[in-house]
C-alpha cells in the first residue's frame, strides 16, 4: 500500500454528525475514488474537535487547514483543489483573512488557552481504530500499571496527581480507590459513570466518543488495582454514537487481548459490560447509578454505607465519572507529578467544561484548573454574542448556581465555586446575557428537579414542587413580598434533609440567584415587571409613533392577527389578542416595536 | 492481530506510531513542492508525487513535508518540483520522473548536494522578491 500524503479528519462527533458530517464523509470518500487519490489519502471520522460553534468540521493535514461549516457539497472542491492540486480552499478557512498565511490550529483564539489532557485524542485519532489510540501512548498506562506497579504504587501516583472527582463533589480519587482497595471481599467491581444528564453538558459523550478506549485503559488499570476483575460502564440509552464506539472499541480491546482473560500475559483479567440507563437524571447519583445496574428502580440509599465498601451487588466498587477515569491512563503513564504541575495548589489537572448559551464560540473546553471564567468566557469564547451585555453564567447544571460579572476573575476550582454558591458539577456551563430573566432561569431548573426527582423523600419531592409553584406565581406577577422568605426557608430545608445530592442541591440554583439578583426578583413581585422581558404574563409589546412608518410587515408576520393599520398610517396592537409571541418585535426593521 | 503480549503491543505502538508521524507538521524542515497544474499532471507529476513518498517511507526520513503546488510557469520541463532545504539555495528541478525522484532523495535530501543535469531556474520568482520589477 502506497503511504499516504493527506490526512482528511472530519468531526464525528453528534453534533457535527447532526450537521451531515457523516454525508461530508461519504462524498468525500466518492470525490476521492473519483478523482483517483484514494491511494495516498486517508480519510478518517475524529471525535469531537470541540469548536461546534463552527461546525461540521473538516482538517486536512499536513498543511493543517482548518475548515469550517463545511456543506456536503463542498466535498468535491476540497478533493479537487486541496487534494488533487494542493490549494487550500480559502473560503472555507476558519478565519478567511488569513488565509494565505494558512490559520493554523494553534493561531485560533479558541485553543490558545486550552490544555487538553482529557481531550487529548478527541479530534486526532480516528475512536474507531485501536491502532490509533496506541500509537499515541494508548494502552502505555496498562503497561507500566500491570508490569512495573504493585496497586499500592498505582494508588501512590494518583496520590501524587491531586486527582479529584470530576463528576461534581470533587473527592479525592486516590482516597476512593484505597477504600475500596483495602476490603476484603472475593467481588469487587469498577463502574464507569457515564450517565451524563445535566441540562447543556455533553463533555463526557464527546470523551466516549472521541476516545473510548482511554476509558477501557482506565478502567482496566482501577481493576487491577482495587482487585477487582469485572467493570460497568452506566451509560444513558440516548448516547447512542458513544454506546456504538464504546461498543468497537471494547471489541477491539478483546481481540488484542487488553481485555479479557490474561491480559497482555500478565495474569491479570478484565472485562468490562455496557448497562444502559434509560435516562433518569437521579441515576447519575452514585447509589442510584448501582441499583439501577442490578437491575432495581434507581432509587438513592442513604450513605454509609459508600459504595466503596458496598456498591454493586453489595461489593466494594469504585465508581467514578467518565471525565476522571479519562485522566488515569495519562497519569500512569507521565506520573503524578506530571498532572499535578497543571493546575492550583488546590485543584490539579484540567476541566473540561461545555460552553453553550448566548456565547459566540460554543464548544467544548478544556482549561487547566484556576483559569479565570472571565478568560474563558472572553478569550475562549469570545465574549457574548450578539453584543448583548454579559449577565452570569450558570455552571453546574440543576445542582449549581449563577456567577455574575463581579466575579469573572474569580479562578474556577472546587472551592472558589463553592464560595459563590455554585459547584463545579459536571461541567455545564451556560452563559447568560441580559435577556434571561433570572426567575425564569430559576424555574426552569427546579421543573427539571420536579420531573427528575425520584419521589422517595419528601423535602425534595415536595421541596421542589412547593418551590416551583412559588416561582410560577412570581413569573406570573401573582408573588407576595413572603414568597421571598419562603423560597429561602424551603431552599435551605431541602439542602438539610434530602436523601441525596440531587435534592441537596435542588434549590441552589434559585437560591444563588436570589442571592445576587433579588432586586430583579422583588420588580417581579412588587411591580409586576419582568426586567428582561422574558416572562410572557408580565410583559406587553407596543408600537412607538414616530419610529413607526406603517410598513405592515408586523400586521403581516403576526399569528394571531392582533396588529392593525393601513399601510403607511401608525399601527396598534391589540392587547386582548396579542399572544406575547414576540415576532413583531423581531422582524421591524425600524425598531418601532418594544417591550413593557 | 490475536491476543498480544506486551512485547506485541510495544512493536505495534512503534510501528503505528510512525505511520501517524506523518500526519504531523511540526519538527519537518524541508519541503518538496511538486507542481502539480494540469500541464504536471498531464506530464506524470501525480507518479512523482507518489514516488517522493515512496522514498522517504523506505528511508525513513521523516523531516520532510511532500506539498503540491499549482503550475510554476516551466511547463516546458513539467513535472517540475522545488526542494526547500534550509543552510541550501532552493532549487527547482525539471523533468522530474519517478527515477529523479529517488535521485533528488537520495543527493539532495541526504547528502546535500544538488542533482545535476535537472537544475532550471524560476522564472519571475527573484524579480519579483527583489523589486527589480518596478
Amino acid at each position: 500500500m502506497a503511504p499516504f500524503i493527506h490526512y482528511i479528519l472530519v468531526c464525528g462527533g453528534t453534533a457535527c454528525e447532526s450537521a451531515k458530517s457523516d454525508k461530508i464523509y461519504k462524498n468525500l470518500l466518492n470525490e476521492c475514488e473519483r478523482q483517483g487519490c484514494k491511494v495516498n489519502t486517508q480519510i478518517v471520522k475524529t471525535g469531537c474537535f470541540g469548536f461546534c460553534e463552527q461546525g461540521p468540521i473538516v482538517k486536512v493535514l499536513p498543511e493543517d487547514s482548518f475548515y469550517v461549516h463545511v456543506q456536503p457539497e463542498d466535498a468535491e472542491e476540497i478533493i479537487a483543489e486541496h487534494i488533487v492540486k494542493g490549494r487550500e480552499v480559502s473560503r472555507l478557512l476558519y478565519d478567511k483573512s488569513k488565509s494565505k498565511v494558512r490559520a493554523k490550529i494553534e493561531e485560533i483564539d479558541f485553543y490558545q488557552k486550552q490544555v487538553r489532557v482529557v481531550l487529548r485524542n478527541c479530534g486526532v485519532i480516528n475512536p474507531e481504530n485501536i491502532n490509533e489510540y496506541i500509537a499515541r501512548d494508548g494502552y502505555a498506562g496498562i503497561e507500566r500499571a500491570l508490569f512495573e506497579l504493585s496497586p499500592d504504587q498505582v494508588i501512590e501516583e494518583l496520590k501524587k496527581s491531586g486527582l479529584r472527582g470530576r463528576g461534581g463533589a470533587g473527592f479525592p480519587t486516590w482516597l476512593k480507590w484505597n477504600f475500596t482497595k483495602k476490603v476484603e471481599s472475593d467481588e469487587k467491581y469498577v463502574v464507569c459513570n457515564a450517565d451524563e444528564g445535566d441540562p447543556g453538558a455533553y463533555m463526557d459523550r464527546s470523551t466516549l466518543e472521541g476516545d473510548p478506549h482511554s476509558i477501557l485503559e482506565a478502567m482496566t488499570i482501577g481493576g487491577y488495582t482495587v482487585g477487582a476483575n469485572y467493570g460497568y460502564i452506566y451509560i444513558r440509552a440516548e448516547y447512542p454514537l458513544a454506546i456504538h464506539r464504546l461498543k468497537i472499541a471494547m471489541q477491539q480491546a478483546r481481540e488484542y487481548g487488553l481485555l479479557g482473560k490474561n491480559i497482555l500475559d500478565s495474569g491479570f483479567d478484565f472485562d468490562i459490560e455496557i448497562r444502559l440507563g434509560a435516562g433518569a437524571f437521579v441515576c447519575g447519583e452514585e447509589t442510584a447509578l448501582i441499583r439501577s445496574i442490578e437491575g432495581e428502580r434507581g432509587m438513592p440509599t442513604p450513605r454509609p454505607p459508600f459504595p466503596a465498601t458496598h456498591g454493586v451487588f453489595g461489593s466494594p466498587t469504585v465508581l467514578n465519572n467518565v471525565e476522571t477515569w479519562a485522566n488515569i491512563p495519562v497519569i500512569l503513564q507521565k506520573g503524578g507529578d506530571w498532572l499535578a504541575r497543571i493546575g492550583t495548589s488546590d485543584a490539579k489537572g484540567t476541566k473540561v467544561f461545555a460552553l453553550t448559551g448566548k456565547i459566540r464560540n460554543s464548544g467544548l473546553v478544556e482549561v487547566p484548573m484556576g483559569t479565570t471564567l472571565r478568560e474563558i468566557v472572553y478569550d475562549i469564547g469570545g465574549g457574548i454574542a450578539n453584543g448583548k451585555e454579559f449577565k452570569a453564567v450558570q455552571t453546574g447544571g440543576p445542582s449549581g448556581g449563577v456567577i455574575t460579572k463581579e466575579h469573572l476573575d474569580t479562578p474556577i476550582d472546587y472551592v472558589h465555586l463553592q464560595e459563590l454558591g455554585s459547584i463545579m458539577g459536571s461541567g455545564g456551563m451556560i452563559v447568560m446575557d441580559e435577556d434571561d430573566c433570572m426567575v425564569d432561569i430559576a424555574k426552569f431548573y427546579l421543573g427539571f428537579i420536579v420531573e427528575e426527582s425520584c419521589g422517595k423523600c419528601a423535602p425534595c419531592r415536595v421541596g421542589g414542587r412547593t418551590l416551583y409553584n412559588i416561582l410560577d406565581r412570581i413569573t406570573k406577577g401573582e408573588g407576595e413580598l413572603e414568597d421571598i422568605d419562603k423560597i429561602e426557608s424551603i431552599g435551605h430545608a431541602m439542602q438539610k434533609a434530602s436523601l441525596c445530592g440531587l435534592g441537596q442541591t435542588a434549590s441552589n440554583p434559585v437560591l444563588s440567584t436570589l442571592k445576587y439578583f433579588p432586586d430583579e426578583y422583588k420588580s417581579h413581585i412588587k411591580d409586576q415587571r419582568c426586567p428582561s422581558g422574558k416572562c410572557k404574563q408580565l410583559i406587553s409589546y407596543h408600537i412607538l409613533p414616530d419610529k413607526c412608518i406603517g410598513c405592515g410587515l408586523c400586521a403581516r408576520r403576526c399569528p394571531v392577527n392582533a396588529i392593525s393599520g393601513d399601510i403607511r398610517q401608525l399601527h396598534k396592537i391589540d392587547q386582548n389578542k396579542c399572544i406575547k409571541c414576540g415576532e413583531c418585535y423581531n422582524v421591524c426593521k425600524f425598531d418601532a416595536v418594544y417591550v413593557r | 492481530m490475536g491476543k498480544m503480549t506486551l512485547k506485541d503491543l510495544r512493536a505495534l505502538r512503534e510501528e503505528q506510531r510512525k505511520s501517524l508521524s506523518r500526519r504531523n507538521v511540526e519538527n519537518k524542515d524541508m519541503e518538496i513542492i511538486v507542481g502539480m497544474g494540469t500541464c504536471g499532471i498531464a506530464a506524470g507529476a501525480k507518479e512523482t508525487l507518489d514516488a517522493f513518498v515512496r522514498e522517504l517511507d523506505e528511508n525513513s526520513i521523516k523531516n520532510v513535508r511532500v506539498s503540491q503546488t499549482g503550475c510554476m510557469g516551466l511547463c516546458y520541463v513539467e513535472p517540475t518540483v522545488e526542494v526547500v532545504v534550509p543552510g541550501m539555495p532552493d532549487v527547482i528541478y525539471g523533468k522530474v520522473n519517478p527515477e529523479v525522484a529517488g535521485k533528488i532523495i537520495r543527493k539532495h535530501i541526504m547528502n546535500k548536494t544538488l542533482v545535476n543535469d535537472h537544475i532550471y531556474d524560476r522564472p519571475a520568482a527573484d524579480i519579483v522578491e527583489e523589486g527589480r520589477g518596478d
